[in-house]
């Protein structure tokens, strides 16, 4: 087992995250699997907003944020001008929100697959626009509340399933697409490492417990984070090479109940029994059971 | 019988070019390093022939993006990694790169992109205009309006050097297709040229892990506004450089545009001035010269650098004349045009009482020649203020 130092860390403490914040232990993890021979590229979003407040920096490495939708583009452009410069060995790193990624950015997003552009694209997924007060994305599961997905008399929650991203990364073609979860740090640990040493395209989607958006005690966030991959309902997989008939699991559940995940969390707390059973049913359709 | 006056005095770098060609030689010759273009009309066959440049290896990266959005994105990412950058966009791309171009100006990124001037969207039109740098017009980028081929040619090379010392972005604008698609004689300055002018591109900040940086912060508005308040300071303060570039490079390559900022065609003595930009002052040249044989005192104002807007040249210029026409190839709905705003704002902050009309034409590509810059010159005789389209 490796233990890190406080020193090794590269996203620093003393940023203004919540506490509990998935996305900030996520990209802390990431951050020192990757090391110092990096140049992030993030986009707007909770992350850019407690990480670099003028006049602080969380970061310890070369940083860059332009705008919301463009982080594959802003990527793609360092790593070209690293080539330009002869540099083949900076890692270019984009660490995104789901909104940014799955949503406005897409079209970025995918031109850069497109390309194969030498990028390792983090997407922390916290299933929302949390940033701006917890409105529904393309990632947010299908039920849940938010500020856009309100539970009415009419429609409940969210209706529609969540956009495929790592099926959709691998369809394209890239060399490596894989999902992750902050409940399992080795295993996201193993799989940036292993990112790191495959050129061209890479992306991770990596869940990422939102305190104020899922609505629950900040002591559960790892717990959480866990109970989404032991339900079945987060699966930890890799595709490589886009071969999508091939994926392969990296973590298998124990498939404990659904309902042990959404019981604990607020946008979940209107759930009647009849849609748990749905949910229930959509998980082992998914795994073949 | 027409008897054509040949003005440019041929020597052996002159060549027969498009004029997009022409552009597309002058940005291998500036030695960029990275671009980005999504090939929009009638911008595109500078892309193109930069494109065709990368495959040959002379420029070393090129990104195909899928979107304008992402040309100006990727650019952002290169610049601020330290490489020298390019694209190239018209209309509809401007637009969707606004958001991009007003982050990479706060972010001081030297950024340089030809803009081939084209109509905005509704209708779709395909042909010239300036609507579509007028929403940019407050961004913080510098914007320089070229008249000709070869003087877009020649401004390049200024917009690194410019962009580069002062960090900030720069625009070079030249009319969609009476420019981009006109093939002329050219003289293309050689790289050498080019290289005793313009330094190596080494920013004193980059993304370099040697030297970690955080680009691109959020802020409270404990801050904001100082930023903002430093940004619109080194815009205003990019007149004196701007001139100094033009004459630096002007003794260099022997041809001049005007002080960089304005060019003054016949206005010392004239009663009546137009004040125009781009390629329709070639025409207004052309009918001054014919009212000049008549006796007719008229003469031609024309703004190189719309930002920063060259207010204090506008003034001295203006001085004593009877009535100065405006015209504008953008309109801004529901308020006067742009470049009339402009100058009426010149005027007030000075203690000339010269009346200014507002001449609008030129709309999507529809024709502005010599006779419509006489009949404004005509229109100009009576002392009542219009406000018209031509």
């Amino acid at each position: 087992m490796v233990v890190f130092k406080r020193e090794d860390d590269i996203f620093t403490s003393g940023h203004t995250a919540c506490a509990g914040c998935g996305a900030a232990l996520a990209i802390r993890t990431i951050m020192r699997a990757i090391g110092k021979d990096c140049i992030v590229v993030n986009t707007t979003s909770c992350s850019e907003i407690f990480s670099v407040c003028f006049p602080r920096s969380a970061w310890k490495v070369p940083y860059i944020h332009v705008t919301f939708e463009n982080g594959a583009s802003v990527a793609s452009g360092v790593s070209r001008a690293l080539k330009a410069q002869g540099n083949d060995h900076t890692k270019v790193v984009v660490i995104a929100g789901d909104g940014g990624t799955a949503d406005i950015g897409f079209g970025a997003v995918s031109g850069s697959w497109e390309r194969n552009e030498d990028i390792l694209y983090i997407m922390y997924n916290n299933g929302a626009y949390e940033n701006t007060g917890i409105q529904r994305s393309s990632q947010t599961p299908q039920y849940a509340w938010s500020t856009t997905s309100q539970i009415g008399e009419e429609v409940r929650g969210k209706q529609e399933p969540i956009k495929p991203m790592v099926k959709i990364a691998a369809a394209h073609g890239i060399p490596y697409a894989a999902s992750a979860s902050t409940g399992y740090l080795i295993d996201l640990e193993n799989k940036v490492k292993k990112a790191l040493n495959i050129k061209g395209s890479r992306f991770i989607d990596v869940l990422s417990p939102c305190v104020p958006g899922w609505k629950y005690d900040p002591q559960l966030t790892v717990e959480l984070a866990k109970l989404a991959v032991e339900t079945g309902l987060w699966k930890l997989n890799e595709i490589e090479n886009g071969d999508i008939n091939n994926e392969k699991i990296t973590v298998q559940p124990s498939f404990k109940p659904v309902e042990e995940y959404l019981k604990l969390q607020g946008r979940f707390k209107h759930l009647t029994p009849d849609e748990i059973k749905i949910i229930q049913a959509r998980v082992n359709k998914d795994w073949g059971r | 019988m027409i008897i054509l006056k040949i003005k440019v005095k041929v020597d052996k770098m002159v060549k027969t070019l498009e004029g997009s060609h022409a552009i597309a030689d002058m940005i291998v010759n500036c030695e960029a390093d990275v671009l980005a273009c999504y090939p929009i009309t009638p911008s595109t066959h500078i892309a193109e022939k930069l494109q065709k440049y990368y495959a040959d290896g002379k420029i070393p990266e090129y990104i195909t993006v899928e979107q304008e959005f992402s040309a100006i994105s990727a650019l952002a990412g290169a610049s601020a990694t330290g490489a020298r950058t390019f694209t190239t966009t018209s209309s509809q791309g401007v637009a969707l790169m606004h958001e991009v171009l007003y982050a990479v100006a706060g972010m001081r990124l030297p950024i340089v992109m030809c803009v081939a001037n084209r109509s905005l969207n509704s209708p779709l039109g395909i042909w010239c205009d300036h609507q579509d740098i007028i929403p940019e017009r407050d961004s913080g980028w510098i914007i320089l309006m070229c008249e000709s081929n070869q003087e877009a040619v020649d401004t390049l090379p200024q917009a690194y050097k410019l962009a580069e010392s002062l960090l900030l972005p720069v625009m070079v604008c030249i009319d969609g297709f009476y420019l981009t698609h006109a093939v002329e004689q050219i003289d293309v300055p050689s790289k050498e040229i080019v290289q005793k002018f313009l330094p190596k591109f080494k920013p004193e900040f980059k993304l370099d892990t040697n030297n970690p940086i955080t680009l691109g912060i959020y802020s409270t508005p404990q801050y904001l506004q100082d930023f903002r308040e430093d940004l619109a300071n080194d815009v205003d303060n990019a007149r004196e450089p701007i001139k100094k570039t033009e004459e630096e490079f002007s003794k260099i390559i022997n041809r001049n545009y005007g002080n960089g900022l304005i060019e003054n065609y016949k206005c010392d003595d004239a009663e009546r001035i137009i004040i125009a930009m781009s390629s329709f002052c070639g025409n207004v040249k052309e009918a001054i010269d014919e009212l000049r044989d008549k006796g007719e005192k008229v003469g031609l104002l024309r703004i190189k650098s719309y930002r920063p807007f060259p207010y204090k040249d506008v003034q001295e210029i203006l001085k004593n004349k009877k009535h100065v026409g405006v015209f504008d190839r953008a309109t801004t709905l529901g308020g006067h045009p742009p470049l009339y705003t402009d100058v009426l704002a010149a005027i007030y902050d000075s203690d000339q009482k010269v009346p200014i009309s507002s001449f609008i034409g030129g709309l999507g590509g529809k024709d502005v020649t010599v006779e419509t810059a006489k009949n404004i010159f005509e229109d100009l005789k009576e002392n009542k203020i219009k406000r018209k389209f031509v």
